[in-house]
């Protein structure tokens, strides 16, 4: 059991870093796309050069970033079947379909017309290379629809139901799938903070450019485009972003909760809790200092409405666990005897509540024979890890609200004409530029983090996912990635700080017209 | 409306054709990857390799990672125990898929030859450890590999990293590799100049002799040393996806069973035979498009040999050949399959029509001059 224990922490930890990893790639794909779509733009409809060279400029950071992003976006695909081989089976019917649809519409355009907008600008007309260009973009962002499809149905898995007959998950509604609120708003949330990455990305290195006041005709015009991207999407990253899914379902209540380190339920409308030590030991959180009103207003838009505290949700998980052994039980029954019209009604009743049960699964094997003292202390299980999140929750929305006041003062300066002389703001950019990472990848420790002990919400525990493999395997491939990858960040960022050094023209210089006919004469 | 049975049959077909896909199309980029330091002297020859892949090897990977996502969408017991199953093996061609597209970037921004090289024997690395391994993995798949299910389906795969290099899994790595090459060497005789594109179809012809070679020593190996598996019982087509429910036995000569009852399938094996030598003869012609076509068949005669023999069989086990996956056992729900499928049947084409465009604006050939002269913008 221990053994098995090792393997979970371990699958767990390899896919946290990968997946964080991969992450520091795909924001800024998603946010650089579109901002070449938007400067290349300007550049047909001016025809002025400089916005050709800002767009081959930024594109030779996006191609360093996007080659980092499609090598350890693969070891996200094949990780689900190498570590976490029971939730493939057990999901896999609703799962993989996303995942397969990612391939199908945006994966092909992304990877196909990447290859053009390096190799084809002399070999299509401008308004042709722009297409290609936001076919580009429009793949990196199909793609961040499908996977946050998938991963929203994670959190709130709705349309699918069990199939006694093969021991799985199976899509009911597709439709429900697709349409899954929790999805929709984890979408327009996550391409906004790329929107935000890529905007603070490249005003960071335009203020490079300004402070020195080198290639001062480009970097003026990318930091106009910038600070107004960086505006609009850092209001929509805050606005989009809010809490309203997290009234979705328990384990999302239980998810705020958390956050909130709000240990009871409170009258409505509750309080947020803007500082505080919480302590999870004694359930209490000190030196709290309380805005009223906000959780509540935020959470359910209303002032009448409950939001439940951490202990009144034990205390429901505790019921739900009840209940899934009557499903669990009436399981066995109907495995044994196909016919058993009796022992199906039962199954369909709880049904809801089956994965409750699974978490007993940790304490004992036998899960029917489960005392009432482990099924309450399988009920806190279902409490995440509370003080981690709840400051991962607060560094997310302090940067958050902070890009929306740097985008806001630099597009005032800006449209008054004065950001280029205010070199303060200048170094605030410069400063900022990796305060985007920490906040994405804060927002992804809150969201997964936030689903444990649940790898899908109320359906299959994490620790009964993984694959049943030797720990001594996912060590060996741990150890791997984490010396692999160290390496080829390394190489990255010391390739980026170079292409930045250099400049545009500097480096790489895009060929002339000459070169096309040279290589097609040899036809 | 289509049943259970034809829709898990049309996923059969289409699993071999995003294999195929993939084969036809990474196959020349990674074929070409082993072969850079064999037809490529000097730093621009080199050059020219990587150019000639360089716009296009993005797309044609995503065939692989669309044949991953196909099989947990389509065959998720597939997916589970294969992935999990190879797992050290998976890890391993994992870091050579990541290798390459860092290569093709890392090397081109830095001008310095030791880094050159180094970044050239990681480029080769990224070619040849996926074409052994996949062709390991066929082999073993052949076979059959050591895994068994609980009655809730967890999983147990009793072999090792080791275990899957045995000698019929290493013949058909061998098969893979020389196959690839053959591709890969066309494809280069057909996008590069002198000196690469002859050395390129030079090699790309002994690949191809020694690919008929192995090709027919893997067949009488499997007629004469591997055992194959036959469904004795309970197994209905239309069945629920549960692999617990049908009995195997396991039995020389099974293995190549399928082509003796239907003697229609020996069209694969010839298709692999005729493709290669086709190729070949067409490389002498100096009709190189004909030459990659004809390899290209001869790879999808290969592919439909290793379904064909086995089929139904998806995943034998070797251990509780009752546990085997089948088409008729391991797939999703039908209401998945069909959902794929309309998604397959709408967006495949459209992808087809783009990815013809795109090799459309780039086709001629990638010239030595022309990378010398735009040596700051290419790879």
């Amino acid at each position: 059991m221990t053994d098995a224990l090792d393997v979970v922490q371990l699958s767990r930890l390899q896919f946290a870093l990968t997946a964080m990893y991969h992450f520091l790639f795909v924001p800024l794909t998603l946010g650089l796309s579109v901002l070449l779509g938007i400067m290349e733009s300007v550049y047909v409809m001016t025809g002025k050069e400089v916005w050709r060279e800002a767009t081959k400029f930024f594109g030779v950071l996006f191609g360093i970033n996007f080659a980092m992003g499609v090598a350890t976006g693969i070891t996200m695909e094949f990780q689900f079947g190498m570590n976490w081989a029971y939730y493939s089976h057990y999901v896999g019917d609703i799962f993989g379909a996303p995942l397969a649809m990612e391939g199908l519409m945006a994966f092909f355009l992304e990877g196909t017309f990447v290859g053009l907008f390096f190799f084809g600008w002399d070999r299509l007309s401008k308004v042709a290379h722009l297409c290609v260009t936001w076919l580009v973009a429009i793949g990196s962002n199909l793609s961040a629809l499908w996977i946050l499809i998938a991963n929203g149905w994670m959190l709130h898995p709705v349309g699918a139901k069990f199939n006694p007959e093969t021991m799985r998950m199976e899509v009911k509604d597709f439709g429900e799938i697709i349409f899954n609120v929790v999805a929709q708003e984890k979408f327009v949330h996550t391409v906004s903070a790329g929107y935000v990455t890529g905007a603070v990305f490249v005003a960071a290195v335009s203020a490079i450019y300004l402070l020195r006041r080198k290639h001062v005709e480009m970097a003026r015009r990318s930091m106009t485009v910038a600070v107004s991207f960086g505006l609009a999407s850092s209001l929509s990253v805050v606005v989009l972003g809010d809490a309203s899914g997290y009234t979705a379902t328990d384990n999302q209540r239980m998810k705020i909760a958390a956050i909130e380190a709000m240990w009871k339920t409170e009258p409505p409308p509750a309080s947020f809790t803007l500082f505080g030590m919480p302590d999870l030991a004694e359930k209490r959180t000190d030196y709290a200092v309380k805005i009223p009103w906000v959780l509540g207003l935020i959470t359910t838009h209303s002032v009448t409405e409950e939001v439940p505290g951490i202990e009144e949700l034990v205390k429901r998980g505790e019921d739900r666990i009840w209940n899934g052994l009557l499903a669990y039980s009436a399981l066995e029954r109907l495995r044994a005897n196909l016919n058993d019209a009796e022992a199906r009604v039962q199954l369909d009743q709880n049904i809801g509540d089956l994965g409750y049960a699974l978490l007993l699964k940790k304490i004992r094997p036998d899960i029917e024979n489960a005392t009432v003292e482990e099924i309450r202390k399988a009920a806190w299980d279902t409490v995440p890890d509370v003080a981690p999140l709840f400051w991962a929750f607060r560094i997310m929305v302090g940067f958050g609200f902070f890009f929306i006041a740097l985008f806001g003062v630099a597009f005032y300066l800006n449209s008054t004409g004065r950001l280029l002389r205010a070199r303060w703001l200048l170094w605030a950019f410069v400063v900022t530029l990796p305060l985007p990472w920490i906040a994405a990848e804060a927002g992804w420790f809150v969201a997964e983090v936030g689903r444990q002990p649940w790898v899908v919400e109320g359906i299959l525990p994490t620790f009964l996912a993984v694959s049943n493999i030797p720990a001594r395997n996912v060590v060996i491939t741990l150890a791997g990635f984490i010396g692999f990858y160290s390496a080829l960040l390394l190489v990255d960022l010391y390739l980026m700080v170079k292409a930045v050094r250099l400049g545009p023209g500097g480096h790489r210089e895009i060929s002339g017209g000459a070169a096309a006919p040279a290589a097609r004469s040899a036809e | 409306m289509l049943d259970y049975e034809t829709l898990r049959l049309i996923w059969w077909l289409l699993l071999g054709v995003l294999l195929i896909g993939f084969a036809v199309t990474d196959g020349f980029d990674l074929g070409a990857a082993i072969l850079l330091p064999f037809v490529g002297r000097t730093d621009s020859e080199r050059r020219v390799v990587m150019n000639a892949v360089g716009p296009v090897w993005e797309g044609n990977q995503i065939w692989l990672i669309l044949g991953g996502g196909a099989i947990f969408a389509a065959w998720p017991l597939l997916y589970a125990a294969a992935f999990s199953g190879f797992y050290l093996a998976m890890f391993v061609v994992l870091a050579a898929l990541i290798l390459r597209p860092v290569s093709f970037k890392f090397r081109s921004d830095v001008d310095d030859p030791r880094w050159r090289r180094f970044w050239d024997f990681s480029f080769f690395l990224s070619g040849f450890v996926p074409a052994l391994i996949f062709g390991v993995a066929v082999g073993n798949a052949l076979q059959g590999v050591p895994f068994r299910f609980d009655d809730q389906l967890q999983m147990t795969y009793e072999g090792s990293f080791f275990g899957l290099l045995n000698p019929f899994a290493l013949l058909c790595g061998l098969v893979s590799c020389a196959m690839i090459v053959m591709h890969g060497g066309i494809y280069l005789a057909l996008k590069a100049d002198e000196p690469v594109a002859g050395r390129a179809a030079a090699y790309a012809r002994r690949a191809a002799l020694l690919f008929l070679v192995l090709f027919a020593a893997g067949g009488v190996y499997a007629w004469l040393a591997v055992k194959g598996y036959t469904i004795t019982g309970g197994a209905a087509p239309d069945g629920p996806s549960n692999p617990l429910l049908k009995t195997v036995e396991r039995s020389s000569g099974a293995l190549l069973a399928n082509f003796a009852h239907y003697r229609w399938m020996m069209a694969a094996p010839a298709l692999g035979f005729a493709g290669a030598l086709a190729a070949s003869v067409l490389l002498g012609l100096k009709r190189e498009g004909l030459a990659l076509i004809a390899s290209g068949l001869a790879i999808t005669g290969v592919i439909a040999t290793a379904g064909l023999s086995s089929f139904p069989f998806l995943l034998p086990s070797s251990l509780d050949p009752n546990a085997s996956l089948t088409v008729w056992d391991a797939s999703s729900s039908r209401m998945t399959l069909v959902i794929m499928l309309a998604a397959t049947i709408v967006l495949l084409p459209i992808v087809l029509a783009y990815t013809a465009f795109v090799y459309r604006v780039l086709r001629g050939r990638v010239t030595k001059a022309y990378v010398e002269k735009n040596s700051a913008s290419l790879y």
